[in-house]
């Protein structure tokens, strides 16, 4: 099914003719409303008169996380405050949060490229939908909330936390779908064992899974536990929130809504724009956004975009999976390794629980990276020899698809945090020194 | 005999071997006889105990890594020598043993073995 065919199926000349359109439009409004950007354009030499196709994009100044904190808290907002009516804002681990204020067109916007995400993952007013996202700051749990309402499916504001009230929950109210991050899904997997039910007892079918990068292998397991179908859902709060971008039943790359988000892909090195199948940093451009509007955003995620038809009708240009990003990447010993990796091996041996930790440390001025993982509870052995056997399995696995040695814990399993939002893979100890 | 041992995955972690004890002492769980194997991350503790199912019903519980492994237990008088003949036996009909451990009370004592094959063990000392 498709929620607005107009815009998803749009010939790319006539999408390339609206981008074109809505650049030049947004172009002369941060000129004259944001004077972050009005600045940056004129110590460029670049007039509101030079953007008239898309294609001059590239003549634009890009925004970056730290200009984002730079102007904490409202420096880059457009709209008079006024006008702003809900202000989402990013973790901020380090340093100042991101604060993204919404209008009442953005939050408009919003809920209707939610609801082509959701409409495309097979959810109609039929479903009965939990949105086991974070509620509050965070963007996915209002931004998928109102998706769903506005799709007008049945939604559950489940919101993270009391899993097992949830999972009662998910069985009584005969819940079809779930949006929630794939870690979470992995959890509720494994709560569901605990509370001794079976997948077949609940109705799930749908799953959309979101805000974190995953892996096929990933998909496979959460799909066989949970028994449904689970498609991912790209978005990130500095542009809008979920619903950047979504699968179709094809699952051949995630669809972007790139009527109101431009996408294009540059070397992170040199800052050009690279073409289509080429791997590099995703950047966008908030082609219709009024609260604060982005030019150029980088996103620090990693991947490819493809053009080319859908055999599901949609014209829009896919982007690939996220392969890491680039400020995830951790340089061990000068080799580059993403966490990622590690998890597509983890997730290939039976062996293992999908949850794993790796700490890096530097020893003698030597980087070191332990992995721990938990073994599950069908694969202990009273035997040392086939415990370390296994042991052995997987270093040599991750040797090969590494290129470093890494140092292998065995684990008992559920002894490595679970988390409820966001999976946190990495400890780098190199960085309290 | 053969009798039934609990095997217990344990990481290396302060405390950890005193979270099993303590979870068998609340739920009154004597331990007859354990011995520890060690690796570099991680060991493995054995441990007799007389109520077996029981206790794997409250490890479990509490999320310890817990399986049963079928050990030989072998009674035999605490004396010099007695320990030797049994080997002996086992050696010349080319059991191998992958590991043991004993204690002894007074005038007897038990040798927990775990052979390569258990049933013809048991015949060959019987």
């Amino acid at each position: 099914m498709i929620w607005n065919p107009n815009k998803e199926c749009m010939s790319r000349e006539q999408m390339r003719e609206l981008q074109g359109k809505r650049l030049q439009k947004l172009v002369q409004y941060v000129y004259h409303n944001v004077p972050f950007y009005r600045n940056k354009m004129q110590e460029m030499n670049v007039s509101p008169e030079d953007i008239v196709t898309i294609d001059d994009i590239v003549k634009l100044p890009f925004t970056t996380k730290q200009d984002l904190r730079d102007n904490y808290p409202y420096g880059l907002q457009a709209a008079p405050a006024s006008e702003i009516v809900r202000v989402h804002a990013s973790s901020g681990t380090t340093g100042n949060p991101t604060i993204v204020g919404y209008t009442r067109k953005d939050l408009a916007v919003w809920s209707e490229v939610m609801t082509r995400c959701l409409t495309a993952f097979g959810v109609t007013r039929d479903d009965t939908f939990s949105v086991s996202y974070g509620y509050g700051l965070f963007t996915g749990g209002l931004g998928a909330h109102y998706g769903v309402e506005n799709l007008g499916a049945t939604v559950i504001p489940a919101s993270t936390g009391n899993t097992e009230k949830h999972i009662r929950l998910i069985r009584d109210l005969n819940i079809t779908g779930i949006a929630c991050t794939p870690s979470y899904a992995l959890y509720l997997a494994e709560t569901l064992d605990k509370m001794g039910i079976d997948k077949s007892e609940i109705g799930l079918r749908v799953g959309a899974f979101g805000a974190e990068p995953w892996t096929e292998n990933m998909r496979k397991e959460i799909e066989s536990r949970l028994g449904l179908k689970g498609y991912n859902i790209y978005g990130l709060s500095e542009i809008m929130g979920p619903g950047v971008s979504y699968e179709c039943q094809e699952q051949n790359g995630s669809h972007i809504n790139e009527d109101h988000f431009y996408p294009e892909i540059i070397n992170p090195d040199t800052l050009e724009q690279l073409p289509y199948g080429e791997q590099g940093e995703l950047v966008f451009t908030t082609l219709t956004k009024e609260g604060m509007p982005l030019l150029r955003y980088r996103t620090k995620d990693l991947c490819t975009l493809m053009d080319g038809e859908c055999p599901c009708g949609r014209t829009s240009v896919r982007m690939g999976r996220i392969v890491g990003r680039s400020d995830d990447m951790l340089i061990i010993r000068g080799i580059n390794v993403f966490p990622s990796q590690v998890e597509s091996v983890i997730l290939e041996m039976p062996e293992f629980e999908p949850q794993y930790m790796l700490v890096v440390d530097r020893v003698n001025n030597l980087d070191t990276i332990q992995v721990q993982v938990e073994v599950r509870k069908d694969f202990f052995s009273d035997d040392i020899g086939s415990m370390l056997a296994m042991k052995k399995r997987l270093s040599d696995k991750l040797k090969s698809v590494l290129s470093i040695a890494a140092d292998v814990r065995l684990m008992e399993p559920g002894s490595i945090e679970r988390a409820q939002g966001k999976g946190k893979h990495v400890i780098d100890k190199r960085k309290l020194q | 005999m053969i009798i039934r041992q609990l095997s217990i995955f344990l990481e290396n972690r302060t405390g950890r071997i005193n979270e099993v004890a303590r979870i068998l002492a609340e739920n009154g769980i004597n331990m007859q006889a354990f011995s520890m194997a060690e690796t570099a991350d991680f060991g493995l503790l054995r441990l007799i105990v007389p109520d077996v199912d029981k206790a794997v019903e409250v490890l479990r519980a509490a999320d310890i890594a817990v399986m049963v492994t079928d050990v030989l237990c072998v009674n035999s008088p605490n004396v010099p020598g007695a320990l030797s003949a049994v080997l002996e036996k086992l050696a010349a009909n080319g059991i191998f043993i992958e590991y043991m451990y004993a204690f002894s009370d007074g005038d007897s004592a038990n040798v927990i073995i775990r052979p390569n094959n258990i049933e013809e063990a048991v015949r060959i000392l019987s």
